[in-house]
């Protein structure tokens, strides 16, 4: 590390009930312990620590406490411990502050505002452990208006049906590429999904080939600014096509994969040689417009021959209404949006911490545009981007959203612990890293079962609510604002929500 | 601001009123054996697309589409997962954007002039340009060959990459606008500034900027101001004077000219300085 | 148009629209007039550059039997009588009113919410108080007071000799509506594809945009436009369409009518050359180009744009700096063309003589009787 940085944890040893088995030290990447035999005892760099709780879970005899340090400099309110490390850190090296994962700064998490209705007498609830309740939802658009012809008083659809996508339940993970995440994370990922009957998103590292004959059906493919591993061959396995304009955590701004990430499996799945810096331009370069984006929807259309629909994901920023009635007037089927507090394998600290708005408020002005323009049918909203809990899911599916995405918390069902260090590319947990020895810390038919389970437990956490509301179709939720209420909330914010306050 | 609201209806500017496939055809579509002759003119983009692969389901393996006034992804929508055949297209003049984004093996020729994104994102095939081709030409592209007669506008091979025996290529015989081989990861750009004076530079500022991979072949003069901070220039040794000669020796095939006389001026090799520009620029 | 709007703060300003678009322009430079199906054509085969939400045409050389007089085109949304009554007393008291009449329509086309469009052709009645206007500030003040203060009444032109058409729909559809084809002829025809990404909603909205025979189409958005923005309110231009192209209007108005800067240096406050070609150029040059970055920096548009600027004798085809949108000029015999795709040019005249895309930021000046837009082939490639 940097000179003149206090080490952001305490790692304390209990000795009286160490066993020097040296699990801890084979256990972390960044070199923390360090064992000497001939001493008997442990060395422990403590500011190479990150935090990620690895040793200490793994250790058979409880010996051992991770704690943060907090801020031994003098306190202030202004000169923050992260603000001066970052100045130490860049008076160090003149170099961008990189970070990894999601926005950590306190910013007002709406969804934490926000509250669920449910029935009390004047309509029932629904047992949802008994009576139906259906979650099923579509992807893509929708027309206006069906033709129907009457054939021998039967009626028949006459209208051609634009291609939708059908998911179990309105949810899906989000983006990860491999390269960013580990090959047995991103399979787990492609597993659970099968098994869940929704999708998984490849991100823009491209999908192996020998993973296409089973979960490319569950698959939705990215064609980013990098356009790494994308060939008709690509784009035609999968279900839902996505062009990537924006990320929630790094709204305008590109990729970076550092070479000694590409190994020889990331290459040939990205089509570039080994070693190479993966660079993904902070724009696509075919649109730097509007109508640009359109030449390249319809693109990915003629090369899928129109049978899957396309997806446009942005980061939410500031006029991300506008923009979203552009991109369905532009031919999109689906838009997704990324709040601000959405994660990342690698970001500059300071478009992470500080670039986008959050995506509640983001979805509401889109789902509202969208409607005012009488266009909300063209397409599906998909949230994405700081989504913790089915409790978060079902608010944002009542603030007009069709399905959200899933990163941080299936992220999480694996073992991430935040770390915030997944742009080192040393993650103890196996899931954020390259390094074999890492990687095979996870284990793929363990790890997609958690993911399952994580999502029958959303799906089985969603019916509750939504019996509770009486309804049992989530259809009946979608949109439906009159099942929230807002708590501790300025009226701006209620009015951009659209949500009233509570007892109003 | 308008006072009405009115709610605004959505207008498909690609797909409203595009006119039945099979009717098309046998208006537009004129064969003999494996050849197929199209009259593009007045087609929307879809429709024509939808001439293109229904000519080929029908078993014509070359078509000549004639008219062409600025109708988009010419060659896109030919992909097949079961079917190797490769298309010859002849375009009669004047395509629009995404000419073979994303072509998949097929041949194009375009007796005239070709417009921006050609050969976007391009993964196999053939395309060659009787005329010059606007910006992003070769963008992403990551195999097959194009070639240029004249000369490409901004951004050309941006983002170009290779990957083992896949390497593409982009041949312009004339000169580039600015920005040519911005990103560049691999493949392979020659340059030729055949219609530059003697002694006339090459105009194109910011060349190469974040190279990586791949490398510039440039016949004509250059100041290094105009090439980006990641380039390194050298002159071309035996192997790369024998990559040279192949494809001015291709070039020539397609445009006419003596390979020998291109063959025989001043080039120079831009290659990346490094294969991680940025290995350095960060703090973690 | 050029109203001030006071807001109570900065966050009640309307965000702006965002658009992008095709444009198309055509000169003959023998200022012989032709018809409009060139342009009509060429917009029409770059359809799917417009979403249907905006499209309009600027003529030159519209109304020569007027030349002289002042031609207002005036439109009145919900086709409000009284709109029209009042703004009609307001013209009989500052101007003279040579002649006036509708604006002919195609009652066959059917377009969102058209208004009723009148034309006036004016000549100036100033009264002492106002004799030292120049006529220009004279007319430009008078239309401003009409847009700002006349509910439902917006000022479409205001140029001699010139006019703008425009509406909801696409440009073909509104030259329909217009029966342009049929009706007129001009030796400048400038035309405008919108793909907006707001709801206009209303004529007023679409391109081009245009101050006396000042107008402006454009393609992209821009990146400055907050900065650009308070700069032109600082100098009594206040925008109320909330679009980038109100913002290159002003600007253009600005720096050449009333402070007389030529297209050329325009272009580069409009397009600065990086600091990095200034520091290669020689000392005359450098301290000109450093001056002009140091004044004019908040006129820099910054991010993708496109326009084409017309007024009399003169059509301007200009991208930023780093040619983020596409401009192809096209040339044969005295018809100069400016268009986003070669391909739209080729469309009605397939024989070009010359075609050429010229470098970011530097300018194609079509004039009147000159070759001046060679120069610009000459510097591309």
């Amino acid at each position: 590390m940097y000179p003149y940085i206090l080490s952001e944890f305490i790692v304390e040893r209990r000795e009286d009930r160490c066993i020097r088995c040296r699990v801890c030290e084979r256990q972390c990447a960044n070199g923390v312990h360090l064992f000497d035999s001939e001493l008997n005892r442990f060395f422990t760099t403590e500011k190479d620590c990150v935090g990620c709780q690895r040793c200490v879970m793994l250790c058979p005899a409880d010996a051992l406490y991770v704690r943060p340090r907090l801020a031994d400099y003098r306190p202030n309110g202004s000169w923050t411990r992260d603000q001066m490390q970052n100045l130490k850190k860049q008076a160090a090296t003149g170099g961008v502050v990189l970070t990894g994962s999601g926005n950590d700064k306190p910013y007002r998490v709406y969804w934490n505002h926000l509250t669920l209705n449910a029935s009390q007498v004047t309509n029932p609830s629904i047992d949802p452990l008994r009576e139906p309740m259906e979650l099923q939802t579509f992807l893509g658009r929708k027309p206006d208006s069906l033709k129907i012809e009457f054939n021998g008083g039967k009626a028949r659809l006459a209208s051609e049906f634009p291609p939708n996508v059908p998911l179990r339940m309105p949810l899906l993970f989000s983006a990860m590429s491999l390269g960013a995440i580990s090959y047995p994370a991103f399979k787990s990922l492609a597993m659970a999904a099968k098994e869940a009957g929704v999708l998984f998103n490849t991100g823009e590292g491209g999908l192996p080939v020998e993973m296409r004959g089973e979960y490319a059906d569950h698959a939705i493919v990215q064609c980013a600014s990098g356009r790494f591993g994308v060939d008709e061959d690509y784009l035609n396995c999968a279900r839902i096509v996505e062009i990537k304009i924006g990320q929630g955590a790094k709204p305008g701004i590109g990729g970076h994969l550092p070479g000694e990430k590409v190994s020889d499996y990331i290459a040939q799945t990205r089509m570039i040689p080994r070693g190479t810096d993966a660079l993904s331009p902070a724009p696509q370069h075919d649109i730097y417009s509007i109508e640009d984006l359109s030449m390249l929807i319809y693109a990915l259309k003629e090369a899928t021959d129109y049978s899957k629909p396309v997806s446009v994901k942005i980061a939410a920023v500031n006029n991300v209404a506008a923009i979203a009635s552009g991109i369905v007037r532009a031919g999109a089927d689906i838009v997704a949006i990324d709040g601000f507090r959405g994660g990342t394998g690698a970001a500059p600290l300071v478009t992470r911490d500080n670039v986008g708005i959050p995506i509640e408020l983001a979805l509401s002005a889109v789902d509202k545009r969208l409607r005012d323009e009488g266009i909300r049918n063209r397409c599906s909203v998909i949230a994405a981007g700081g989504i913790r809990s089915s409790a978060d899911a079902i608010k944002a599916i009542a603030l007009g959203d069709d399905a959200v995405y899933l990163a941080t918390a299936p992220l999480v069902a694996m073992g991430c612990t935040l770390c915030h260090k997944c742009h080192t590319g040393k993650c103890n947990w196996g899931i954020c890293t390259q390094d074999p020895f890492l990687t095979k810390r996870l284990n793929p038919e363990l790890t997609s079962r958690r993911l399952s389970n994580l999502l029958r437990s959303w799906e089985h956490e969603i019916q509750e609510i939504l019996g509770g509301m009486g309804v049992n179709a989530i259809e009946s939720l979608r949109g439906n604002r009159e099942h929230l209420r807002g708590l501790g909330l300025e009226e701006w914010e209620l009015n951009v929500l659209g949500v009233k306050g509570a007892g109003e | 601001m308008n006072g009405f609201n009115v709610k605004f209806g959505y207008r498909d500017i690609f797909l409203e009123d595009v006119q039945p496939v099979h009717i098309l055809y046998e208006t537009r579509v004129k064969t003999a054996g494996c050849r197929a002759v199209i009259d593009a003119r007045g087609l929307k983009h879809k429709e024509l697309t939808d001439l293109l692969r229904e000519a080929v389901r029908r078993g014509s393996s070359e078509l000549v589409i004639n008219h062409v006034f600025g109708q988009r992804y010419i060659g896109t929508r030919l992909y097949s997962p079961f079917k190797d055949e490769k298309i010859c297209i002849e375009v009669n003049q004047f395509p629009g954007n995404d000419l073979g984004a994303f072509l998949n093996g097929h041949r194009i020729t375009v007796q005239g002039n070709a417009q921006d994104g050609v050969g976007n994102t391009m993964d196999d095939g053939l395309i060659v340009v009787h005329g010059r081709a606007g910006d992003v030409t070769a963008m992403s592209m990551r195999g097959g060959q194009i070639f240029i007669r004249d000369n490409v506008g901004y951004r050309a091979a941006i983002h170009m990459k290779e990957y083992k025996d896949k390497v593409p290529v982009l041949t312009v015989g004339g000169t580039s606008q600015d920005f040519l081989g911005e990103y560049m990861a691999g493949g392979i750009v020659m340059l030729l500034g055949l219609n530059l004076q003697e002694d006339e530079p090459h105009r194109a500022r910011y060349i190469g900027v974040g190279m990586h991979g791949g490398v510039i072949y440039l016949r004509g003069r250059l100041a290094e101001h105009q090439v980006g901070r990641e380039v390194e220039i050298c002159p071309p040794d035996e192997r790369d004077r024998e990559i040279i000669g192949r494809y001015v020796r291709e070039y020539c095939r397609y445009f006419g000219g003596s390979p020998q006389e291109i063959i025989n001026g001043r080039f120079q090799k831009l290659i990346p300085a490094s294969l991680r520009p940025y290995g350095q620029i960060y703090a973690s | 148009m050029l109203v001030r709007q006071n807001y109570e703060s900065e966050r009640y300003v309307p965000d702006k629209e965002m658009d992008a678009c095709g444009i198309f322009g055509v000169m003959n430079t023998e200022g012989v007039r032709f018809g409009g199906r060139m342009a009509i054509d060429a917009i029409k085969n770059m359809k799917v550059r417009g979403s249907g939400l905006g499209g309009g045409f600027a003529i030159y050389g519209l109304y020569p039997e007027y030349r002289d007089y002042y031609a207002l085109h005036i439109i009145y949304q919900n086709s409000n009588l009284t709109a029209k009554e009042e703004v009609e007393a307001f013209l009989k008291k500052y101007f003279y009113m040579v002649f006036d009449e509708e604006i002919p329509t195609n009652p066959d086309i059917r377009l969102f919410a058209s208004p009723l469009a009148w034309r006036y052709f004016v000549a100036l009645q100033k009264s002492r108080a106002e004799e030292d206007l120049s006529d220009e500030e004279y007319v430009i003040s008078k239309v401003m007071y009409l847009n700002s203060h006349i509910e439902d009444a917006y000022v479409l032109s205001s140029g001699k000799d010139m006019g703008v058409f425009k509406g909801v729909g696409f440009p073909e559809e509104i030259a329909d509506y217009f029966m342009l084809d049929q009706l007129y002829q001009g030796y400048i025809w400038t035309v405008h594809s919108r793909f907006p990404t707001n709801t206009p909603g209303w004529w007023g909205g679409a391109h081009p945009l245009s101050i006396l025979d000042w107008t402006v189409v454009h393609n992209g958005e821009l990146s400055s436009y907050g900065a650009n923005r308070r700069f032109l309110e600082m100098h009594n231009y206040y925008c109320t369409l909330y679009t980038d192209s109100e913002v290159l209007a002003y600007a253009v108005d600005l720096l050449m009518r009333r402070q007389g800067l030529p297209i050329e240096v325009a272009a580069k406050i409009f397009a600065p050359p990086m600091w990095d070609a200034v520091g290669r150029m020689d000392d005359g040059d450098k301290e000109l180009y450093t001056a002009l970055r140091m004044v004019y920096a908040p006129l820099l548009m910054n991010g993708p744009f496109t326009v084409i600027v017309a007024h009399h004798n003169e059509m301007i085809g200009l991208t930023d700096r780093i040619r983020l949108r596409p401009l192809t000029a096209g040339a044969k015999g005295e018809l100069v063309f400016l268009s986003s795709e070669e391909a739209a040019i080729r469309a009605v005249c397939p024989d070009l003589e010359r075609v050429w895309t010229p470098n970011g930021g530097e300018p194609v000046v079509v004039r009147l009787h000159t070759r001046e837009h060679l120069q610009s082939l000459n510097k591309s490639i």
